[in-house]
Order: C-alpha cells, then sequence, then structure tokens
C-alpha cells in the first residue's frame, strides 16, 4: 500500500526525494556528462597557454590558465585594420535596436491579433501557424535578391531588419496574450479613458512580460550570432560585427588558433548562457502556452 | 423601441469592429510588411525563378518545368548523395532527436525542482550555442591529428596506430554530423514538452490509478501523451524544421561547401552549391521549392498525428 507521503515522492512532479527516482538520476547523470563534456573542454582549452595546447596526450583541465588567448582577440584588428572594439560596439548596437523593434513589433502585433475584432484575423493567425513550417535556409537565396534590390545592401540595417518577423515569437505571445490578458481588465482601463498606445503600454506589456522575456531570448541568439549579413551583405568592414570578427580570426589551423578559436567560442556563448539562466522560469511559463491546437 | 435598440447596439457594434479593424491594420502593418518581405515574398519568388534559367547576371528567361525534369532526371549528385543524406538525416535527427527531446522532458518530470532545473539546463544548453562555438567544439573533439579529444583517446590506448581523418572520411561524416545534432537537439520543443508535462492537473493520474492503470508505461499513454498533445505538436514542428535547415553542420564540421565526397552534403548545401557558387538561379529554387514541399508533407503528417480531430 503507498502512503500519502510517499505518494509525493513517486508521483510527476515531485516535491521530494524518493529512492525510485534512483533510476531517472542513473540516465540523466551520464547524458548530462555527454552534453557538456564537450563544453568543458573548450572552455578549458581557451584558458590553455601554447604549449599545453599542443601537448600530447591533450589535457582535459588546464595547468597553468592564461589568458593570452583572449588578450590576443583584445587586440588583434581585422586585416583592413579595424580594431576589435569597432566590431563589438556595432554588434552592442544591433542588438539592442534589434531586441527593442521586436519586442515592440511582436507585442503589438500579438495583442491586435488576440483582441482585436476584424475578418481576417483567424486567417492572418493561421498564416502564421503555417510560418512555423517556414525553412529559412530554403529561400536564402531569394532572400539574398531580396535584400540586395531594397537598399539595405551595405546598409547597417541589413543586420536588424531581416530578423524582426519572427513567427515563432508572435506564436507564442499570441498564444500568450489569449490566456493572460483578460478582455474585462481592457475594457475597464477604456472606461477609465485609457488610449489604444496607454492601453498597450500600461495593461497588456505588463502581463505579457514572460513572453516578450522568450522572444527577447530567441532573437538575441538569432542576432548575436548571426555572420551572414555581415559576410552577405555588408562590403565595408567598419560595419561588420563581433560575430564575423571572431569567426575570421579562427579560420587559420595552427594551434595558437585552436586556443583562439575556443577563447571567441566561448565568448560568443557566455551571454545566451546568461542570459537563458536569468530568464529560465519565464522562459518555461511562455513554453506551457506553446501548445498547437 | 426593443427593434430600434437592437439595432442601435447592432449599429454601435459595427462602428466599434470598424473603429478595431483600423486600429489592427495599424498594429499589423510592421509585422505584416516585413513578414512579406522577407517570408512571404522570397517563397513566391522561389517558386516563380523555379520555372526560370537565371544566372544574376542576364534577366530571367522562361524554362517551364526544364530544371525539375533535370532534377528529377539528371542529377546524379542529387539522387546518389543529396537525397539519401537529406532523409536519413533528417529521419535520425527530427523524430530521433524528438522522441529523445519528449522521453528526456519525461524524466526530467519524474524528479525534484530544484535538480530538475540543473540537469534541464544541461540537456539544453548545447541550442544555446552559437554556430561558432558548435563548430569550435566538435571540431576539437573530432579534429584529424593526435589533439584531438577522439584520436588522442584512441591512440593513447593503442586502437589505432595513425589518426584517423574523422572530417574528411566520408564513411565517418554524416554520422558524426548527426551525432552534434542530435547533441543539440534539444532546443525549444523540449521545453514546450518539458512545460506541458508539468502543467498537467496531478489529479488526472491519481483518478487514472484508481481507475486502474498500473504502472508509468500506460500513464505515459493514457494521461500523459494525451494532456501535452499540443505541446507535442508545436515540438514535432519545431523538429521537422530543424532538421531540414540544418545544413550548416557539415559546411561547418569539414570547412567547405561540397562537404568531402558529398558525404554530408544535405538539400540545404545542394541548394546554396547551385544559387551561390554555379549561380544557376532557377535551378536552386527548383530544389527549394522541393525542399519546402519536402517539409510540408512531413508536418502535414505530423498534424495528423498530433493535431486535435474535428
Amino acid at each position: 500500500m503507498r502512503g500519502s507521503s510517499s505518494f509525493q515522492g513517486t508521483k510527476i512532479n515531485p516535491t521530494r526525494f524518493h529512492r525510485s527516482q534512483i533510476k531517472f538520476y542513473l540516465l540523466l547523470i551520464p547524458i548530462s556528462i555527454f552534453m557538456l563534456l564537450p563544453v568543458m573542454f573548450v572552455i578549458s582549452n581557451a584558458f590553455k597557454p601554447i604549449d599545453e595546447l599542443q601537448r600530447f596526450p591533450p589535457t582535459f583541465i588546464v595547468e597553468r590558465p592564461s589568458l593570452n588567448n583572449f588578450r590576443y582577440i583584445m587586440q588583434v584588428a581585422s586585416g583592413t585594420g579595424v580594431p576589435m572594439s569597432r566590431f563589438l560596439l556595432n554588434t552592442v548596437a544591433v542588438t539592442a535596436v534589434t531586441l527593442v523593434a521586436t519586442i515592440l513589433i511582436t507585442g503589438m502585433t500579438a495583442y491586435a491579433l488576440s483582441k482585436k475584432k476584424f475578418r481576417a484575423k483567424e486567417w492572418l493567425f493561421k498564416v502564421n501557424q503555417a510560418a512555423l513550417m517556414f525553412v529559412p535556409a530554403a529561400v536564402g537565396l531569394p532572400r539574398y535578391l531580396v535584400i540586395i534590390n531594397s537598399g539595405l545592401n551595405n546598409n547597417f540595417m541589413a543586420h536588424i531588419v531581416p530578423f524582426l518577423a519572427m513567427p515563432v515569437g508572435l506564436f507564442l505571445v499570441k498564444q500568450f496574450v489569449d490566456t493572460q490578458v483578460p478582455d474585462s481588465l481592457l475594457e475597464a482601463a477604456r472606461i477609465d479613458g485609457a488610449g489604444e498606445i496607454k492601453l498597450m503600454y500600461k495593461v497588456v506589456f505588463p502581463l505579457i512580460k514572460p513572453a516578450l522575456a522568450t522572444v527577447m531570448i530567441i532573437t538575441f541568439q538569432a542576432v548575436w550570432g548571426a555572420v551572414e549579413p555581415s559576410t552577405m551583405f555588408i562590403e565595408d568592414d567598419t560595419l561588420r560585427t563581433f560575430a564575423f570578427y571572431l569567426g575570421s580570426l579562427t579560420a587559420g589551423g595552427a594551434p595558437m588558433m585552436a586556443g583562439v578559436g575556443a577563447a571567441a567560442g566561448m565568448i560568443m556563448f557566455l551571454p545566451n548562457l546568461i542570459i537563458f539562466i536569468a530568464l529560465q522560469s519565464r522562459v518555461m511559463s511562455t513554453m506551457s502556452h506553446s501548445g498547437i491546437k | 423601441m426593443t427593434a430600434r435598440k437592437t439595432a442601435r447596439k447592432s449599429m454601435r457594434d459595427r462602428v466599434n469592429t470598424m473603429g478595431d479593424g483600423m486600429h489592427a491594420l495599424f498594429l499589423l502593418l510592421p509585422y505584416g510588411i516585413l513578414f512579406s518581405m522577407f517570408i512571404a515574398v522570397p517563397i513566391l519568388i522561389a517558386f516563380g525563378l523555379s520555372f526560370t534559367y537565371f544566372d544574376m547576371i542576364q534577366a530571367p528567361t522562361f524554362a517551364g518545368l526544364a530544371n525539375y525534369i533535370s532534377l528529377l532526371t539528371q542529377d546524379t549528385i542529387f539522387f546518389q548523395h543529396v537525397l539519401p543524406n537529406t532523409l536519413r538525416f533528417a529521419i535520425i535527427v527530427g523524430p530521433g532527436g524528438y522522441i529523445i527531446a519528449f522521453f528526456m522532458a519525461w524524466v526530467l518530470a519524474q524528479i525534484q525542482p530544484a535538480p530538475r532545473t540543473v540537469f534541464a539546463l544541461c540537456l539544453y544548453m548545447p541550442s544555446l550555442a552559437p554556430g561558432v562555438f558548435v563548430s569550435v567544439v566538435w571540431t576539437t573533439v573530432f579534429s584529424g591529428n593526435q589533439a584531438g579529444l577522439v584520436n588522442a583517446f584512441l591512440l593513447s590506448n593503442n586502437l589505432i596506430d595513425q589518426p584517423i581523418q574523422f572530417l574528411q572520411t566520408p564513411y565517418y561524416f554524416l554520422n558524426i554530423m548527426i551525432i552534434v545534432s542530435l547533441w543539440s537537439a534539444m532546443g525549444v520543443g523540449f521545453l514546450a514538452m518539458l512545460a506541458g508535462i508539468l502543467n498537467i492537473d496531478e489529479q488526472l493520474y491519481e483518478a487514472a490509478y484508481i481507475d486502474g492503470i498500473r504502472n508509468r508505461f500506460q500513464e505515459i499513454i493514457y494521461i500523459t501523451i494525451p494532456s501535452v498533445k499540443p505541446q507535442m505538436l508545436f515540438g514535432a514542428v519545431m523538429a521537422i524544421v530543424g532538421a531540414f535547415n540544418a545544413g550548416g553542420v557539415g559546411v561547418a564540421l569539414s570547412g567547405a561547401n561540397p562537404t568531402p565526397q558529398y558525404s554530408g552534403q544535405l538539400i540545404t548545401n545542394h541548394i546554396d552549391d547551385f544559387g551561390f557558387i554555379r549561380y544557376e538561379m532557377g535551378y536552386a529554387a527548383a530544389i527549394s521549392v522541393m525542399l519546402l514541399g519536402m517539409v510540408w508533407v512531413f508536418s502535414k503528417i505530423t498534424y495528423k498525428f498530433f493535431g486535435e480531430r474535428d
């Protein structure tokens, strides 16, 4: 017979440990190690001085950590003499503008699709839902034609504009508005005399913060690591981004570069990780509304 | 009296709806324009170009079905390498990665919250890695010299005498691509399914035990899967798109398109090969249309499986 206290440990979403959970740990621990090991190895490589990188057999943990690889990244300039700081500044500007624009556009579109009454509403949401199936790699070429013919070629906006319409983001936020923004609240605010802009700013956006945070993460990941705009649409080196610069550093294959590559990869990876950890509970609450019916 | 009241009410409704319509138009405009520019129009261009010859220098000339005919009858690389590679890759990484993601989400729901968060983070972490990092990680692990982690392990245990050129040998290449992609297969869909499973009402399980289900397997079949169907559909669509969108992996690992002897050539690489390298835009567009069609068919199948039947 199962007592209620033991049920606490054996049911789904248990609140305490029970020995029946051991089998799950035995599965999770090795898989987590498989996921983490390569990441740890590269992070350790990033701090290795050159002689440790060349050692055989390769050491897993760095013995005499040095910041040489990072220093190299800071000091070198691109082939045309543009310093690292310029690329970093470009990336910060691109990321900031993209995030703000994405959140505004996704938020207001989701609000309109969820709460406004107009004829094509259902149909438009269906179109966006179908676009979840969209495979960007399939139309890289027509997209390229659109971008070079719309004046975005060699233009700073080429880093930003292509990332703003994101069907997954709109889908998640719209579902969230459906369930988390009650019509009665909007009605009350309207009676109090709030205009549309105030309504969105004061009522809707605060209520859907978790979903907007999720959109922020997805967008950040896409923009921060993007290399394609720099390689395909930008000819002026001073308009290129940090991810492009780091990628160009690691093109060589010398052992020194293995360390620099690891350091560069780590610099690209850490912001993604930190932002996700900071916002993970919001992401999870958004994801519970992610179902397609 | 009442008739007039209703008339006035319906009038007011109509005015409100019109106002709503205008507001909605303004609110939807920015997204609508961007969506058209970067998603809808490119798809239409791909369709259009697929019926033409176009080399980026001269204007496209109409070619009828010639591109599709040569794709289906003459493209030996497509039939010998690209199609089998794409299907093998997509089937293992798509449904395979998806089943692993669902199973891991279910396992995570069986342990307490604090360790669950830690393990979930470990499993999701590879999806957070940007392309640069993925290629640095796995070229280091499978590097062809003795500094590569796998080679070093095999050499120091005397399992091989010479380091293996993992990333240049067709025999290994596609399998390595599959391992790398499975490594990062636990993405947004995984989080959605985890959130879905955790949100199932616990009383459903208790009721089911009273009704006579006996074990965890029956729990999954009768309670878990029916309750998280919507999230599972979302996860499935994400998995399919991810599997077909992957083309960067092979190029990042081998450092070249085409990949070594076409061993890791996927359909997206084939498109880039013809589009950006050979400038045969019409032909590349025909392959794109084919790819979009494949994704559409696979997504329809998953909608059949998980969608709610009306």
